[in-house]
Formats: C-alpha cells, structure tokens, sequence
C-alpha cells in the first residue's frame, strides 16, 4: 500500500479538523480527496507529509511511519501545498535546481519525468518565481515537487481558482505522471474533477462520507430526477420544493435536480407539473453525479 | 454616446495597457438593468483589469464607459456610492466579530445610527446568524461568511453589485443557497456582475460573455451559446472557446 490512513484525529483549540479519517490509497492509484474549503483536506495532507503530527491514529507511506520514520518519508514523497511556497527572489530555473540538490539529485537525471510540465515553463527559466503568473507558478511547483522523482505525489488543491481549461490541462499532466508509476493523491473542491481519479474519498467537517469509484457510480439509494424547461428552471424551484412528495430541490446548471421521498412518487409529481403551464417541462430519471452523491451525504449528516 | 437607461453599464471600445502589454483590447459591451451577467473568461483573460476599471479602482487607457449613468473618468465617486463589490479573497474583516463587521461597512455607506440596527437585526435573523453574531470572522465557515459578505455588499441597496469568484471553494449546497441569494437580489432590482470557474453557474445568468487573450470572443445568453457552439453545457463552449 503507498498510502494508509488510520483512523486519525486532529483538532485545533475548539475545531475538530478530523475526525477518524481511515483509508488506504493502492501503488499507482490516482486517488482524490474531494471537499469544500475547511473539510479539513489539508490536514490530512500535512499529516501524510510529515509536517503535522495527529493527535491520535497512525499513518504510513510505502510502510514508512509520518511520525517515527518521518525522514524516510520525505525522501519518497513529493510534496505541493495548497498555497505557493517556493522561494520567490529565486529565478525558476534556481528553485528547480535547489529542489534537485535538497534531494541529492540533478534537473539533468530526471528531466525525463518533468519534461511536460517544465517545458511550458522553461522560456522563462531566468525570471524570478515572485515575478510568474498563477497557472506557471503552478507548473513550476509540481516540477520541483517531481524532481527527485517521489515515489507519492502529494497535491493539495493545485487546480483551486484555476480556470476550466487549465484545470483540464493540470489533470492531463497528472495522468501522464501517474502513467510513470507515482501515486498520486489529490485534493479538489472541484467535484467534476473527481472524474478524472481512479476513486475518491468525499470530505466534509473532518469525516470521510464516502469513497467510491467514480466510473462505477450507479443509481443512488434516493431516486434522482432532472426537471427541465426550455423557459428556464429557475422559475419552477419553489413550486417544486412545496411538494409534499419532494425531499430536495437544487439548481444544477441548466436543469433542476430534485429527490423524491420514493420513486412511487413520480407519477404525483409529473401530474402535477403537467399542470405548471409549460409545455416544454419535462422529468427525467438520471444516474446522480458525485456533487449529487455528496450533496445528498452532506443532508443525510444533519 | 447613447444613453439607453435599461443599459445599467455600457462599454465602448474600452482598451487598457500595462506599457505594452493590452489587457483589454477594445471591448464593447453593455449590461442590462436588473440582469445576472457572467464575466467569464480563462485566467490572465483581463476579467479583473476591467472589474477594476468599471469599479472606479482603475482609469482606462480609452474608451468611453459608463457605470449606473456615471462616467468612469470625472465621477469614480458617484460610482462607489452606487455599487457593492465582493470578491473571495477579501470580503469581511478577518479579525472583527460578525456584528461589528455589518456594522462597519452600514457606516461607510453612511446608513444612520437607527438604520444600521434595524437592519443588522434583519439581516442576522434572515441568515441565522444572531447566536454567533459576536463571532470572530476568522472562525465561521466559509459558506456563511460569503452569504454575510453578500449581503454586506448589497446593505445599501446598490444599483450594481460586483462579485468576484464569489464561490470558490464553497461546498456544493451553500454554493447552490447563494445562487438563490444572488436571485433574490435581482428581484430587488439589483444587477449582479458575477465572475466564476464554475461552469454550472454560468447557466444561472441571464447573458454571459466569455473573455479570451483581452478580447471578448463570445456573449449571449448560455441557451443561445450552446446552440451557436453545438455543446450540451457551457464547459464545452467555454473549452472550445478558449482552447483555440
């Protein structure tokens, strides 16, 4: 196993960050941990990076203790947090060297693995890292978080605030990487990008509600309906949520998502909106996404 | 220049440089009264460039721009009086209550001592946020702080209302619950000028533009795109759009 988790706990002061966070990420998985800001993604990731120790629980890397064997871990993981860190009175070409001798290695030896990544980056190897914009600040931190070749890749949110096209691009590169043999685990607020993960674990508040393979999603435990309208859906979403037989309403791009309390109930609710004036109305049965998988587990937590 | 009064912001042929370097390269463009307006576009597009400028924070380099009937050379200040702005990297003051924040941004848009209360007193309630009024910013969730940010930023009932990336990070029903915030506002009146990586929210507005290397390459309502672009949702136009 690269990665287990062991039912670990973590609070700061009053906050409980985790909360018996316990799984297990397989040599070569692409593995997301996928959650809003605070679910305590982070932590987790700091703790599996060695620079934060859990309060209770244990974890390994490649069998290596974060805690007791925590410099054997550092040597096998490549590490990229959530904000820039990489020194910025540093030109690109100086960071990417620095990284290379920390770790004993050469820009030279393994130029092969981070040539994608780099390649982007390198007409601008003489400027200074504070001077580069977000998206190549971002591909020069994975380059130096590459260089000695980890055997786990850790990312924390590397594609937060970043645009659909790069983020698309972003999760290309990963699966090239993941293509060298390095697991790879990732956080994302980003639900559509669980897509692109092997399996995922959905965060909220510090608990894991769930880890699935998001090319084996099948129907939820509660029948999902799409409603959509070529007038707009918007209109209809108070009408809806007054039904009896709705327990969930929720915009969800163009259309609306509703869970019904039972699928009996969809013969009442196509009645009734047969009813709403609007011919071009229709309820259609769909497979739930992972953001309506995690939608529905964070409603059944309160 | 023409002043059609439905056209709450209108931009002709707006261009700012950075010395050589054109951020916004001749745009033109107007926003309907009362209308949610997606401003979208790729990273380094020049989307915050021209927020700045339309915000009264940045003079353009040319072009002639009007914000709620006010130009944005000779009136910057009539401007900020007749806007609200919230962005996700500033929003609330991090190191005061929730209260004294309401209070704070009440003042500077010179509500009276009786309005503020009255209307703190509304607003906590309305968001279930009086038991931690005399929290500490820094130590409620994400999710509620921007919902507080927003109605912070719309507490004096302002003519345009800009949020910048208003939801990022936020988990994926509090994103949803402040969409239906946003849509309440228009009812009021109020026209929101919203920016996001979120394509899914890029449905919700009446008319989006998408902003590609400066230029805007397309603008329309998300229906109308997704026909002129043959995608079945506003990702894959914004993809086709700014990939090329």
């Amino acid at each position: 196993m690269a990665l287990i988790v062991n039912h670990i706990d973590k609070s700061f002061k009053l906050t409980r960050a985790l909360n018996q966070v316990d799984f297990e990420v397989k040599d070569g998985e692409l593995f997301g941990l996928i959650g809003p800001d605070g679910a305590g993604k982070s932590s987790l990731f700091r703790i599996i990076a060695s620079l934060l120790i859990p309060d209770s629980g244990s974890c390994s890397v490649n069998g290596f203790d974060v805690v007791s064997q925590y410099r054997d871990v550092r040597k096998i993981i490549g590490y990229m947090p959530g904000r820039f860190s990489l020194y910025m009175d540093l030109s690109v070409e100086e960071n990417l060297a620095f990284y290379a001798r920390v770790f004993g290695t050469t820009i030279k030896e393994n130029y092969d693995l981070i040539r994608d990544v780099y390649q982007q980056i390198e007409p601008f190897k003489k400027r200074l890292a504070g001077r580069l914009s977000g998206g190549m600040k971002q591909k020069l931190a994975l380059s130096c978080a590459l260089i000695h070749r980890p055997d786990v890749l850790i990312l924390d949110e590397p594609t937060t605030g970043v645009d659909a096209v790069s983020r698309r691009e972003f999760w290309d590169m990963l699966k090239k990487i993941q293509g060298e043999g390095i697991t790879i685990i990732v956080s994302t607020p980003y639900m559509d990008e669980a897509e692109m993960c092997d399996r995922v674990a959905l965060i909220q508040k510090g608990t894991i509600l769930s880890i699935t393979n998001p090319s084996e999603m099948g129907a939820g435990d509660v029948p999902l309906y799409a409603l959509r309208s070529d007038r707009g859906v918007y209109a209809h979403l108070d009408k809806i949520r007054q039904m009896e037989e709705c327990r969930s309403a929720w915009l969800f791009g163009d259309e609306l998502h509703v869970t019904l309390n039972s699928a009996v109930d969809v013969t009442a609710v196509s009645s009734a909106i047969d009813g709403w004036n609007d011919p071009s109305i229709r309820l259609t049965s769909i497979t739930p996404s992972i953001e309506d998988r995690f939608m529905g587990l964070m409603k059944e937590e309160k | 220049m023409t002043d059609d009064p439905d056209h709450i912001i209108e931009v002709k042929e707006l261009v700012k440089k950075f010395g050589s370097f054109v951020a916004n390269d001749r745009l033109s463009f107007h926003v309907n009264r009362g209308e949610i307006f997606g401003f979208l576009g790729a990273n380094g597009a020049g989307k915050t460039t021209t927020i700045r400028i339309l915000c009264g924070l940045s003079y353009p380099t040319s072009g002639e721009i009007r914000v709620a009937g006010h130009d944005v050379y000779h009136e910057r200040e009539k401007i900020k009086r007749k806007i609200g702005y919230m962005s996700q990297k500033f929003s609330l003051y991090e190191d005061l209550t929730v209260s004294e924040n309401i209070r704070l941004y009440a003042g500077i848009y010179r509500l009276n001592r009786k309005q503020i209360n009255q209307r703190e007193e509304q607003l906590l309630e309305r968001l279930g946020l009086l038991p931690i009024k005399n929290r500490l910013i820094r130590d409620i969730p994400l999710g509620w702080k921007q919902k507080l940010a927003f109605s912070v930023a719309i507490f004096h009932k302002p003519d345009i209302v800009f949020l910048d990336e208003p939801t990022g990070g936020v988990d994926p029903i509090t994103r949803r619950q402040f969409w239906e915030m946003i849509h309440d506002a228009t009812l009021e009146g109020i026209t929101v000028f919203v920016t996001t990586h979120y394509m899914d929210e890029a449905e919700y507005c009446d008319r989006v533009s998408i902003m590609v290397d400066g230029r805007i390459e397309a603008l329309d309502k998300p229906a109308v795109l997704k026909k002129e672009f043959d995608s079945k949702n506003m990702n894959e136009v914004f993809l086709k759009l700014a990939r090329n």
